[in-house]
This record gives structure tokens, C-alpha cells and sequence, in this order.
């Protein structure tokens, strides 16, 4: 992404102006750079390393937020492992995220597919199409919850259907599928507009080549399309699971975890923290969590760096 | 936080043009009108909001969704706007909105440069990728020793919202200003600093105004991110006199429970902004998304 233009960069420093007569291997820097950095350094530092370190520490003590504590080794890790509830909310968010990133990609890829093929009023379809990206999670669960709690029952009636004829928000076998409608809703459009711009890379004239050398759209699809898709689903398959992995807004809007706790993910699990006086038990949890998010970032990257497809 | 997928612009997508084939093309009048049909998908949940929202109570508890209101009536939203106390909360999810916008832009592009100019220092190639760390650090990780600390600092309010907004985008936006700045030609800075122009001047009156088509992306997602999130202000604002517009909804599902024409009124206030802010902006939203993380 970068080695293009690095060299240049790297000339400005080691070749100062003209005017003065280079000293040594490299010039001064002018302070105002420091200057510059500082804020993000600054910030950072505080706001991420530092909780990160503390959560760290306080997961090896039995603080419950505030007070004395000790430090009680690896017994809250211990724990972590032997609590039902929070191995089910692992079960339930990699679960989630799976189906999540599977559908949300076969939809969007589907739209794209559409939106770059001869089709009319393109422009206007695809506003509508992003419009789910800009509307915030939570207030839109919330009109979900109403039409999934009252208006699909009342549809599930009509039609004679057993399951649909009440809440599936109220069923515990059921919940989950409107927390993966909903999120999917949500994420769709940003995985659209990634595959429509890579859709966009392949040259029309791959396509007229292969059409006069006789080929069916299917085998275009199959032969030309995917191959050259394939690096954008795996950049969407990466940002997916990232947002899916700590997955809150629009679970809390649908069943707050419910019914009992079937639909709880890590994070609300975590944030549960300071309710129930198990603050560094959870810090914990989090401390699992964290290594497997990156774990699963690594897995992401290095299948990335494979394909070759991505820079981010 | 919530869908904050965000990358370069480059140059928006081609609209409207026709990119298969050549020559005379008939229109596909099927695939137009699937797509059409599924356009359903994202219009069904929006009516029902806007229908809801100028039903009277009587008409919005009959159970039907899909209805046209019928009187029309705006109660609703006068209810909605004393219930949540609309013009606060609308003052503070503004204000969180701004501050994490106008932060997020200034902060990175200011590291980026600094970074991008000084590569060959150890000091400045270790910040970035230092910085670059914070995309392994989701919130709830960290969550928990942040609320503590944003209590003992007294940033447990809306300012701290907003600066917790500039630290978990930095990452991202830093990456990306200084991609776009590794694009710049270095003899305009030079010949502008052979003129004795100091690195000060050079960033904000050459640097800051190219870097303009970025930072308007990273401030329209800033903006959509910061407008819509419910879970950092939710856990970090402790007053809930100052809760942001998003996590004023709440009150709906416990409070007021059968008053849905006054609740989807509440939600569509929510909404609209970004909304709007979308349809004006949306040329650098949709370029914004896709030239970016894709190289």
C-alpha cells in the first residue's frame, strides 16, 4: 500500500534544503512533530492502554469495582471456564457471528450483482439500499421488536403457521434468528458497497471476450466473478466479524438477552460486571474474550495475506 | 461503534453508467424489478415507523402495523418531545457528535503527518503501529476499568463519550490519513518551506486543506457513528439527564408501553438526522466505504 511511495518520503528528511549543509546521517526534527503525535499518544494511552493494563491486573484479584482486594491467582480464569452461563454466551456470540457473516454475504454479494448488471433507476436503489447503514442499532431493534412481537404473530395467525403465531423474540429456540435478521439488516449495505466495488474492478471486456468466445452468464459467474470477488469477501468477512464479535446495540433493542439469558453475548455478559459485584471476574472474561477476538483477527489476516487480497 | 466500517475516497463510484457490455444495451427489466421488490425490505420497517408515528394511541393499539394513520395526527410528537426531553438530549447527542467529528479529523490527520514525514524514526514508525494495536481492542474489552476511570477523572459525561469516540477510531483514521498523505507530492510542502514557511504553516494551510475529500470521510462516519451509538454512552454517561438521543429510547419499553404512536415519534426523531445528513452527503459515503480497506 505504502513501499510505493515511501522512498520519496524518506529523501525529504535525509536530503535537507540546499541551504543547509547536512550534518549528520539524518536532520533534526522539528519538535513540532513530537508536538503533533502527542494528543494521539496521549489519549490512546489513557483511554486504552491503561484501562487495558488495569483490567489485566484486576483480573487476577477478587475486587468487586471499589475497596481492598487481593490476589487470588488464576481461580477467576478458573471459574470462567466452569460457568455455564458464559461459556453459553461464547456459544451463542461465535454462533451468531457465524450466521450473521455467512448470510450478510450472500445478500449483499446478491445486490451487488444486481446493482451492476443493465439495470434501471440504479442510482436510486442503491440510496435506498444503504439507508439501513445510517440508522442507529438500537432504535431500529426497537421497531423490530414491535413488528416481530406483534405484527409477525398476527401474520404467523393468518397464514396457520404454529411458530410464527406468537413472539419468536419470546421463544428461546427462535430468538437468535431476529437478532441475525436485524444485525444482517443493519450490515448488509457496507458489504454491498465493498462487493459492488469489486465488482466494478473486473473490465468489461473480460466479460465480451468471454461471451463471444460462447460462454454462459452462469460460467461467467462462476469462472470470471468469484475468482475476482473473492478477496472482497474476505475483507467483508473480517469487518463482519469484528462488529458481530462484540455484537450489543441491537441485541440489548431486541430480547436484552432473553428469553432468560439465550440470546446474552460476551459483551453484555461482561458489562454485567459492575451490576453484580463481580467486576474482576469479569475483567476475566474479558481478558478471554480479547485473546479470542485477536486469535480470530490472526486466523482472518493470515488467510487474508493467502489470497492476497487485501491491504487493510 | 456499531457498523463503523469506514475507508478512502477516492473518487466516487461511477453512477449511472453502464458497465457491462458495449454498445446499445437493453435494459434487465427482471433484475430491475427484483430489485425493486427487494427494496421492500428496507421501506416496510421505515413506513411502519413513520405510519406509527402519526397514528393517534387509539388507532396504533389495534395491533395493525401496516394501517395508514387515519386521523392523522402530530400528538405524538409533542408527546415524544416533553417525554424524552427532546431538545436536551438533542443539544448533547449534537454536541458528542461534533466534538468526536471535529477530534477525530484534527488528532489523526495532525499523527498522521508527523508520521508520514518522520517514517525513517524509530520513535514515529513504533506510535503508528502502536496505535495501529487499538483495532485488537474492541470496547468491551476495556469497558469495565473505562467506566471506573471516567468516574474518577469526572469524564463520566458526555465529553467523555465523545473522546472515547476519537480513541477507538484512531486507529482507522490514522491508517487512512496517512495512506492519502504517502499520495501527496512532497515538492509543493517543499517549495512552500523554501519560501520559510514553518512546519505549522505547512500543515494547516497546505497539508490540513488537501487532506479535505479524507477528512469529510472520516467526519461523515465520525458523525453516523457518534449519532447512533447506544452501548458507550449508555455505560459511561453516569447522569441520565445527559443521555444522548439514542439511549433516551429506552425509556419506551419499560415507561409507557402502549403509547407505540408516541415511541416510533420518538424513534423517527432519533433517525432522521443521520438520515438527512446521509442523502447530503451521500456521494462521500459510498465512495468513502468502498475504495478504501480494499488496498
Amino acid at each position: 500500500m505504502s513501499s510505493m511511495t515511501r522512498p520519496s518520503t524518506r529523501a525529504v528528511v535525509t536530503a535537507p534544503p540546499a541551504a543547509k549543509a547536512p550534518r549528520a546521517r539524518k536532520s533534526r526534527v522539528d519538535p513540532l512533530y513530537y508536538f503533533f503525535l502527542f494528543p494521539s499518544l496521549a489519549i490512546f494511552t489513557l483511554a486504552v492502554t491503561l484501562p487495558a493494563v488495569l483490567g489485566f491486573v484486576y483480573s487476577f484479584t477478587n475486587s468487586v469495582g471499589f475497596g481492598d482486594f487481593q490476589f487470588i491467582g488464576f481461580r477467576n480464569f478458573i471459574a470462567v471456564f466452569q460457568d455455564d452461563g458464559i461459556l453459553g454466551s461464547y456459544g451463542f456470540t461465535l454462533a451468531f457471528s457465524l450466521v450473521t457473516v455467512i448470510l450478510v454475504n450472500i445478500v449483499a454479494f446478491l445486490l451487488a450483482l444486481g446493482l451492476t448488471s443493465r439495470v434501471r433507476f440504479r442510482a436510486a436503489l442503491r440510496t435506498v439500499f444503504v439507508i439501513p447503514m445510517v440508522i442507529s442499532g438500537i432504535v431500529i431493534a426497537f421497531v423490530f421488536q414491535y413488528l416481530f412481537s406483534n405484527s409477525l404473530p398476527l401474520l404467523g395467525q393468518g397464514l396457520g403457521i404454529e411458530v410464527l403465531s406468537s413472539s419468536i423474540l419470546a421463544n428461546p429456540d427462535l430468538a437468535w434468528v431476529g437478532i441475525v435478521f436485524v444485525t444482517a439488516w443493519q450490515s448488509v449495505p457496507s458489504a454491498m458497497l465493498i462487493y459492488i466495488a469489486g465488482l466494478l474492478t473486473v473490465p468489461p471486456e473480460v466479460y465480451e471476450a468471454s461471451s463471444i468466445d460462447g460462454a454462459s452468464p452462469w460460467h461467467n459467474l462462476r469462472h470470471i466473478t468469484l475468482p475476482l470477488v473473492a478477496g472482497y469477501a474476505v475483507i467483508n468477512t473480517v469487518l463482519g466479524f469484528k462488529n458481530y464479535l462484540n455484537a450489543y446495540d441491537i441485541i440489548v433493542g431486541l430480547t436484552d438477552g432473553g428469553p432468560g439469558v439465550s440470546t446474552r453475548s460476551v459483551a453484555m455478559a461482561i458489562f454485567r460486571g459492575f451490576e453484580g459485584g463481580d467486576y474482576a471476574y469479569q475483567m476475566a472474561n474479558a481478558v478471554i474474550f480479547f485473546l479470542i477476538s485477536v486469535a480470530i483477527a490472526l486466523i482472518q489476516l493470515r488467510f487474508t495475506r493467502s489470497k492476497g487480497g487485501i491491504a487493510a | 461503534m456499531s457498523n463503523a466500517t469506514q475507508t478512502i475516497p477516492a473518487q466516487p463510484l461511477a453512477t449511472g453508467k453502464r458497465r457491462f457490455g458495449g454498445g446499445p444495451e437493453r435494459t434487465n427489466w427482471p433484475a430491475t424489478a427484483i430489485l425493486i421488490l427487494c427494496t421492500l425490505g428496507v421501506l416496510v420497517p421505515l413506513y411502519v415507523t413513520i405510519s406509527m408515528a402519526f397514528k393517534t394511541t387509539g388507532q396504533a393499539v389495534d395491533g395493525n402495523a401496516f394501517s395508514l394513520p387515519s386521523p392523522l395526527t402530530l400528538d405524538s410528537f409533542v408527546q415524544a418531545w416533553t417525554l424524552t426531553n427532546f431538545p436536551r438530549g438533542f443539544m448533547i447527542s449534537v454536541f458528542v457528535s461534533v466534538t468526536a467529528v471535529a477530534g477525530e479529523i484534527v488528532v489523526s490527520a495532525l499523527a498522521a503527518y508527523a508520521i508520514v514525514r518522520n517514517w525513517d524514526r524509530r520513535v514515529f514508525r513504533w506510535s503508528f503501529f502502536y496505535l495501529l494495536a487499538a483495532m485488537f481492542i474492541p470496547f468491551p474489552v476495556v469497558a469495565l476499568p473505562q467506566i471506573q476511570l471516567t468516574g474518577l477523572v469526572g469524564l463520566d459525561n458526555p465529553l467523555g463519550v465523545a473522546i472515547l469516540h476519537i480513541v477507538f477510531a484512531l486507529a482507522f483514521n490514522t491508517m487512512l490519513f496517512t495512506a492519502f498523505l504517502r499520495s501527496i507530492p512532497l515538492e509543493l510542502e517543499e517549495s512552500m518551506r523554501m519560501d520559510g514557511a514553518g512546519t505549522w504553516q505547512v500543515f494547516w494551510r497546505l497539508i490540513f486543506p488537501l487532506l479535505g475529500p479524507m477528512s469529510a470521510t472520516v467526519g461523515i462516519f465520525a458523525f453516523i457513528a457518534s449519532w447512533n451509538d447506544f452501548m458507550m454512552p449508555s455505560l459511561i454517561i453516569s447522569d441520565p439527564e445527559l443521555q444522548t438521543i439514542p439511549v433516551l429510547q429506552k425509556m419506551f419499553q419499560t415507561q409507557f408501553s402502549n403509547s407505540y404512536n408516541v415511541a416510533f415519534a420518538s424513534y423517527l426523531m432519533a433517525m432522521a438526522p443521520a438520515i438527512v445528513v446521509y442523502l447530503f452527503t451521500q456521494r462521500w459515503v459510498m465512495s468513502g466505504l468502498t475504495q478504501g480497506a480494499v488496498k
